[in-house]
């Protein structure tokens, strides 16, 4: 199996704050991890980012305010899972529940992450 | 050849060495011995061979231990006669490449290009010919469209029957693609490059033999056909550009057309039609026409209104006003032309102003026409195209 991490793009509030995920969302992604692995695959471990606005980027000696890159959807969180290639990691991907976004797939470099979790 | 050895190595780059070393064996063994019977399944064997030779060469390097064989291996290398050697040529494992070729994670310029490289065996050189590329970039592209298959792990595989539809749309699309390269080249002298078409259409016919129940893979070869009948005609002796209506319709391929008009009626009558099965119904039509003016244009106006639903598309819309210029006369096209001039998709399309041209010049505007026809010319890059447009300037 090799690895891939799913990037979770969402579009954020005007504010830049996050907007409540619906309830239906939350509990979709609850039960992702279960799905993933019903779908022959395995999740190895997730991150759920704060807002865009919480971050601080630093290039050099320039520390300044907000994400690295400033886009429509910012980088809301990631997840590492285990599939077979490409098109099953993509079957996977599909499963995660976005509100107004998307997701990219990437595959990871042969680093184990299992203690990430 | 190719297609089988990946199968072994799952590497393209490997496979293409390892098929390579295979040729090189035969010029020395068949120089001795005498060409075998079956020079293609002696080539996979022996192409095979290498590759499970390489493998364990690479696993012997990563373990740093002395041959390590794999049992299951080392059988499947033992057993490989040439009965299973064309067993693994059949066009399955071609059909595999090409679906690996065009999966929807590659750039469309990159689906393309590895279909050409891979699955047709058109030399890099020729590729960025006919991309009107470096030979460098060319080379660039296609080692990170490989490379992208290896790191991304891009199956080896035809997709799931579920997955079908959306997967074969990109392979549909690049036959389509590469037809179109060779039909009409963007420049250079010659207005067709035939190794293109010729690919083109030999691909669509093998699609279609592997999946006769996919209605579309019947409708673009029958586009392709539909075309080719017409190939001999598309320029006079000196290679000027003929239009349809100047081209001799006694020279076309009469049973290419027959041939097209089957696979259009079976695929209509078997559901809802899809973009290239409309186009070939198109084709058709000119093709089966006795005269230009004979021509059903009613009809041919009706199936432009259906491909504009399924496939909405500015050139689709302007292909259609030539239609309705015939049925309703070139004023209501020539409106229907301007209204198109306001789509930024088509600032640059060459066939806008050749068009838009060729309806003036129908009313009797020939100053505009002259306008026209001299818009198109700097927008053309082929010098046919370019012949025929100055020949149409007072």
């Amino acid at each position: 199996m090799a690895q891939y991490a799913i990037l979770i793009f969402e579009r954020e509030s005007a504010g830049g704050g996050a907007p409540d995920l619906p309830a239906e969302v939350m509990a979709a992604h609850e039960q992702l991890p279960q799905r993933i692995v019903e779908h022959g695959g395995r999740e190895i471990g997730g991150l759920a980012l704060e807002p865009s606005g919480t971050a601080t980027s630093i290039r050099g000696d320039l520390v300044t305010d907000g994400p690295f890159i400033e886009t429509k959807e910012a980088l809301a969180g990631v997840f590492v899972i285990e599939a077979r290639d490409l098109d099953h990691a993509i079957e996977l991907a599909r499963m995660t529940p976005i509100v107004d976004g998307g997701v990219e797939v990437r595959p990871l470099l042969g680093i184990d992450f299992s203690g990430l979790s | 050849m190719l297609a089988a050895t990946v199968r072994v190595t799952r590497d393209i780059d490997t496979a293409e060495e390892v098929v390579q070393d295979a040729y090189v064996q035969a010029l020395t063994s068949w120089a001795r011995d005498g060409v075998p019977d079956r020079p293609a399944a002696w080539l996979t064997t022996v192409a095979r061979r290498n590759a499970l030779n390489v493998l364990r060469r690479q696993r012997t390097l990563q373990a740093k231990l002395p041959l390590l064989l794999d049992p299951a291996v080392d059988g499947d290398d033992a057993g490989s006669t040439a009965a299973e050697a064309d067993a693994a040529t059949i066009p399955d494992d071609r059909l595999r490449l090409i679906f690996t070729c065009c999966h929807p994670a590659l750039s469309e310029e990159a689906r393309v290009a590895l279909t050409l490289r891979l699955v047709c065996g058109v030399a890099t050189p020729d590729v960025a010919h006919a991309f009107l590329v470096s030979e460098p970039t060319m080379a660039a592209r296609i080692t990170r469209a490989k490379k992208k298959i290896a790191t991304a792990r891009i199956r080896y595989a035809v997709p799931a029957p579920a997955e079908l539809p959306a997967r074969l749309e990109a392979v549909l699309t690049v036959i389509h693609l590469l037809y179109a390269t060779g039909h009409t080249a963007r420049s250079g002298a010659d207005l067709v490059r035939e190794e293109l078409t010729d690919r083109a259409l030999e691909l669509a016919r093998m699609l279609h033999r592997l999946l006769p129940a996919e209605r579309e893979a019947a409708g673009l070869l029958a586009l392709l056909l539909a075309h080719h009948a017409r190939r001999a005609t598309r320029t006079d002796d000196d290679g000027r550009l003929l239009r349809l209506e100047e081209q001799d319709r006694s020279a076309w391929d009469g049973e290419l057309i027959a041939e097209a008009d089957r696979l259009i009626v079976g695929a209509l009558t078997a559901g809802p039609p899809g973009r290239f099965t409309l186009q070939a119904a198109i084709a058709a039509l000119h093709a089966q026409a006795p005269s230009y003016a004979a021509t059903d244009w009613p009809q041919i106006r009706t199936l432009y209104d259906a491909l504009l639903r399924v496939w909405p598309s500015p050139v689709v819309a302007l292909n259609r006003a030539v239609a309705v210029s015939m049925v309703d006369g070139p004023a209501a096209a020539l409106a229907e032309v301007e209204a198109l001039e306001r789509d930024a998709r088509l600032a640059g399309y060459r066939y806008l102003p050749a068009t838009k041209a060729d309806l003036l010049q129908r009313l009797g505007r020939h100053a505009e026409a002259a306008d026209a026809y001299r818009a198109a010319l700097e927008l053309t890059g082929n010098a046919a195209e370019q012949e025929f447009l100055r020949a149409q300037l007072p």
